[in-house]
């Protein structure tokens, strides 16, 4: 099977603090692939890692068989790999519509075009649409995002990864915040990708973990502890002593 | 294609496009603007100043309201604009102010291309210390190089051309006040455009998050590298318009006095929606106008008092207070009044 994604002895040093130590990690292509650890095991810097946040102090990246650990940011979106954010990081003054139709605008080269209306071409709008309707967003496209309540937010900010039309999609704690009652909203989104799109879910909550992945990497302390099958990982007595069995304390 | 999303195309299209829509006052706006040529021609002088203040203003409102970064030294392009026009005509190497004009704003924003690269390191403050600095540096620089630019006494002796050929700069300004309007009206639209479009939108993105627009593949350093340029070519523009209607270029185009009192003009007008500078170059060279007269001495302290005055009561209850104004705009405006009755009489047919 294709690889989507890959890394080769990714690590990352704060000062004295490996956050990410020796990581490699493989990521099929399609795969539905969640990604669990106690706080701090490095998770979100992982994430960073692969979107290019940051910059590793050792290792390498692969995104379908290429290097892209010297790419920026935007060319790896540029090449297929979006991602999300833990806690919402949007654009407060646009509108969702504004929002969604700027990342479909990007997407298809038109982020220089400094003539043509925002939204003059017929087909880009029929995207933009139906990326409002699928995340519910229709009903408040025209109002700031800045006062949108949380749950609309939430939904936004998956949303506008989507409309990048991803090939890899991160998605970090996509539910982080989100209301028992809303969350349906969120994971029926997730659930609904095409099948072909390769997802690393970073997720605390466990039943969206063992309802979503097909594989399961377990992170502690910046390394790679346990890979395996949901079943597998569930039933592995290490990641019970390290993480389970933690939460089962709570 | 579903009716439901059907009818969100429609919906995403009409707000997208009434964004670009002229609002009758922006009309009433330029409508007013142009009146002025023959409505107050006494006032010529003044207006002229109003003119390529705004534009100057309107530069700012470009990286300050869209991208979000402050500068304190963007007098620099305003700068080497009027002194590359004055250059251009006293030396007679490009006698046609236009095209001077032109050619002055283009030096300009080359100094703003390769200034950007300074300027895009760091966040707010590293920002405001590098415009700055560079402002000082060209200050210096063209106080040094005296046998060009005449050092302290300023560049004497620059005599302009006919614009076109064909309008005189006559001594009442009357020439200058049209041409300094025209320029701003056309680089106005072309602003108004470009805010408007992708770009534009990609720019106040930016501005709000960064770190998110990286992560939808807008290449960050790369607009912002843009945007400043285009500012500066437009600040370089209006430094070109004073040192055409002045016949004169001195040390001062530089100074940090002329940097500051432009973040106050854009401050007092308001940021991002392109009539802040404009609107502010008009409030701030009446109130000089006036106060000056009043008091000659004593102007800037009311000009600082006055600033006080609307931090302290906040922008929004500014705004409340011509509420009624644009009310009446509102209804004013026709087409959105058609357009709800045309959409009434459809759903009535259905």
């Amino acid at each position: 099977m294709a690889l989507a994604l890959q890394t080769k002895g990714l690590v990352k040093k704060f000062g004295g603090l490996t956050a990410t130590n020796d990581v490699s990690l493989t990521v099929e292509k399609g795969a539905r692939h969640a990604l669990i650890g106690p706080n701090g095991a490095g998770k979100t810097t992982l994430i960073n890692l692969l979107s290019g946040v940051q910059k590793p102090t050792a290792g390498r990246i692969l995104l379908e068989g290429d290097d892209i650990t010297g790419l920026s940011q935007h060319a790896r979106v540029r090449r297929g790999m979006v991602r999300t954010f833990q806690i919402n990081q949007l654009f407060g003054d646009l509108t969702p519509l504004e929002t969604i139709g700027l990342a479909v605008s990007e997407r298809n080269g038109l982020g220089m075009d400094w003539w043509r209306v925002a939204g003059s071409k017929r087909a880009l709008l029929e995207e933009i649409s139906s990326v409002l309707e699928r995340f519910h967003l229709a009903d408040v496209m025209n109002e700031r995002t800045a006062i949108l309540p949380y749950g609309k937010q939430r939904l936004l900010e998956i949303a506008v990864a989507i409309a990048c039309q991803p090939r890899v999609l991160l998605l970090d704690e996509p539910a982080a915040g989100v209301p028992e009652d809303e969350r349906h909203e969120i994971l029926a989104s997730i659930a609904a990708l095409p099948a072909d799109v390769t997802v690393l879910l970073i997720e605390h909550d466990m039943d969206i973990v063992f309802s979503f992945a097909q594989k399961i990497s377990v992170l502690v302390n910046g390394g790679l502890f346990v890979e395996g099958l949901p079943d597998d990982v569930a039933r592995d007595p290490r990641v019970k002593a390290v993480y389970l069995g933690e939460e089962a304390h709570v | 294609m579903s009716s439901a999303t059907s009818s969100i195309l429609r919906r995403a299209s009409d707000s997208l496009s009434a964004r670009v829509r002229w609002h009758p006052l922006e009309i009433i706006f330029w409508i007013v603007a142009f009146a002025m040529i023959w409505l107050m021609p006494t006032r010529h002088l003044i207006m002229t100043e109003i003119a390529w203040l705004g534009l100057f203003a309107l530069s700012l409102d470009l990286i300050v309201g869209y991208a979000g970064i402050i500068s304190l030294g963007h007098a620099a392009f305003f700068g080497v604009g009027a002194y590359v026009a004055a250059l251009l005509a006293k030396h007679e190497l490009i006698n046609e102010p236009v095209l001077a004009l032109l050619v002055a704003g283009l030096a300009a924003m080359a100094v703003g291309f390769v200034t950007s690269f300074l300027v895009l390191r760091g966040t707010d403050l590293t920002r405001l210390m590098v415009s700055l600095g560079v402002a000082l540096m060209l200050r210096e620089l063209a106080n040094q190089f005296g046998w060009l630019t005449g050092g302290a006494d300023g560049l004497q002796g620059v005599v302009m051309q006919p614009i076109l050929g064909l309008f005189r700069f006559d001594m009442f300004g009357h020439n200058g006040f049209v041409y300094c309007l025209v320029v701003l009206f056309v680089l106005f639209l072309v602003a108004r455009r470009l805010a408007n479009s992708p770009f534009g939108l990609s720019l106040v993105a930016i501005k709000n998050n960064p770190l998110r627009a990286a992560a939808i593949g807008i290449p960050v350093d790369q607009r912002l590298i843009v945007i400043y340029s285009i500012a500066a070519f437009y600040a370089g523009i209006a430094g070109a318009l004073l040192a055409q209607t002045t016949s004169f270029a001195s040390l001062d185009v530089f100074s940090f006095d002329r940097s500051a009192d432009l973040l106050l003009v854009l401050i007092i007008g308001g940021t991002g929606y392109l009539y802040g500078g404009l609107i502010g170059a008009i409030l701030f060279k009446l109130m000089q106008d006036y106060l000056s007269v009043l008091t000659p001495q004593y102007w800037p302290f009311w000009i600082g008092a006055l600033l006080v005055a609307m931090v302290l009561i906040g922008r929004d209850r500014i705004t409340a207070w011509n509420a009624p104004l644009r009310h009446l705009a509102a209804k004013l405006d026709w087409r959105a009044t058609r357009r709800a009755a045309a959409a009434a009489a459809a759903a009535e047919d259905r």
